[in-house]
């Protein structure tokens, strides 16, 4: 019986109407200046037990091209674990991993945005990999809520 | 020992149901909508509804003229290919709260607009909406350039004419309310009242009509099967010859290329990188340049990448993200065109070192 109780309350733990969510691209206004937005977001990625692989300098390739742009960046994070795994099961997914979020000034603010990993069930509906890409969502939902938060520390 | 172990039992159960009220004790709480706002809608249209892409709620005159019902539906259908998403899994009572939110920004009365159909002939509606409508919204009532289609673009363009085809406006906006904005035109923005330039209310029932027709027309043409999500070829090569293939022929199309990234690169370090599983790199700047001016999102496939992977039993495998598909995820059709140009040259590059 109390077995059951907690099957109940894992799987509810999935399907909470206040969670619930289809958009597409998930996306955070950030009330911090680009500099600090990208900081504070590196160290978010790494609360959440991902590592920071890379961030592309989109801006700097663009202005060395003769093109005026504002700042952008692109932050990619990951696990090893999940990256070793995921492209040896699936090299199909290999484009999409590891996750990342496109980082951009808009005036005093930051926008960040990123896939919503969930859209994945849809990309990839034979994969078996529900259960990864709703964590991924869970998570990536939490770092966006962590740097909504970051708008009282604005410098 | 047994009554021990129905102590246990007991125990077990009140943690299970606790357990439960915290899980649910947020959702069955009235829904706070200044969070769902924030974390909903707030990268659009501004932490106080000042509006960036999209437009600027908090302006008195636009919201003061919208009907919940409309706000409601925009909120849950989206606006199809011009990036406002569809919130289709937010409950009532959260569209509800994120709409009060908006309302108090400005308070003042919301209008309450009758249900009934209009009446009018389409065709007539037709003529009166070349004549009067479509230098504004498009002959083909695609509206104009600018909210919810180019994500970058001027602050100072603040309420663009809408897109009157868009499957998600025709499902927010009742007869009533579009006759109501043609008749009495829109304050703060272009919307001219039409009542006193001469249309009489049976002309504004024809123009009604004619923009209504296109709600059959979306209905009954059905989406493309999905493609895959991405494109996946064997290489007839080994790997190494396959790497040189992939960065002759990104630069063979004259792309620029970065260095070449292993995809675990940076998660582990440089001794133990697994280096039979590298990702090609390359860009057409100016295509990018154009690219951002229209949706500043495209960073989440950026740069362009074509992934070489060695497979355990020596075979290789060459990967790229299918943006055909992934288009889908950007609701903004007028990316269609450079995407279609870059799934083209991605597909370009594969043919080459694949065949």
């Amino acid at each position: 019986m109390s077995r059951l109780i907690l099957l109940t309350m894992f799987a509810l733990l999935f399907v909470r109407p206040g969670d619930a969510g289809a958009e597409e691209t998930l996306m955070a206004r950030v009330g911090l200046d680009f500099d600090s937005s990208l900081e504070q977001l590196q160290r978010v990625i790494a609360e959440h037990g991902y590592t920071v692989s890379h961030v592309q300098r989109c801006d700097v390739g663009l202005q060395r091209s003769g093109y005026q742009t504002d700042k952008y960046r692109v932050v990619f994070f990951g696990k090893l674990d999940e990256v070793r795994a995921i492209s040896s099961s699936h090299p199909e997914l290999v484009p999409f991993i590891p996750l990342n979020f496109a980082v951009f000034a808009e005036n005093g603010d930051t926008i960040l945005s990123v896939f919503n990993p969930a859209v994945y069930e849809d990309l990839f509906p034979d994969s078996g990999l529900s259960v990864q890409f709703r964590r991924w969502e869970s998570d990536v939902r939490s770092i966006l809520d962590k740097m909504r938060a970051a708008v009282g520390s604005r410098s | 020992m047994k009554q021990w172990n129905v102590v246990k039992t007991r125990l077990r159960g009140w943690v299970a149901i606790l357990s439960l009220t915290v899980i649910y004790a947020p959702v069955n709480a009235a829904p706070d909508g200044e969070q769902l706002y924030a974390r909903h809608c707030a990268a659009c249209h501004g932490n106080l509804g000042e509006g960036g892409i999209g437009l600027p709620l908090a302006l008195s005159k636009l919201i003061r003229s919208l009907p919940d019902s409309y706000l409601e539906a925009t909120i849950r259908h989206g606006r199809p290919g011009r990036v406002m998403p569809a919130f289709a899994d937010l409950g009532d009572a959260q569209v509800q709260a994120i709409v009060a939110h908006m309302r108090g920004w400005t308070g003042g009365p919301t209008p309450v607009l009758p249900d009934a159909p209009v009446t009018g002939v389409a065709a007539r509606g037709e003529a009166l909406y070349g004549e009067h409508c479509a230098a504004c919204h498009g002959a083909d009532l695609q509206g104009a350039t600018g909210t919810g289609r180019t994500f970058s673009r001027k602050r100072d363009h603040q309420v663009m004419p809408p897109a009157l085809a868009n499957r998600g406006f025709l499902a927010a906006a009742s007869d009533q309310f579009i006759k109501g904005v043609i008749l009495d035109g829109r304050d703060g923005t272009a919307m001219l009242p039409f009542r006193e330039s001469g249309m009489s209310e049976s002309d504004v029932d024809d123009v009604v009509a004619f923009i209504r027709s296109f709600e059959t027309e979306q209905r009954d043409v059905a989406p493309p099967p999905p493609q895959p999500a991405s494109l996946v070829a064997d290489s007839p090569r080994g790997f190494e010859e396959t790497v040189e293939a992939l960065r002759a022929a990104t630069r063979g199309l004259n792309f620029r290329s970065f260095a070449p990234r292993y995809l675990e690169q940076g998660l582990i370090n440089e001794l133990d990188v697994n280096e039979r599983q590298v990702t090609i790199r390359f860009c057409n700047f100016e295509r990018l340049y154009e690219g951002l001016k229209t949706d500043r999102r495209l960073g989440m496939i950026l740069p362009c990448r074509i992934t070489v992977l060695e497979q355990a039993d020596g075979s290789v495998l060459v990967v790229a993200m299918n943006l055909d598909r992934v288009l889908g995820l950007f609701n903004n059709d007028d990316l269609r065109v450079l995407f279609q140009e870059m799934h083209d040259a991605q597909q370009d590059i594969l043919d080459e070192v694949t065949m």
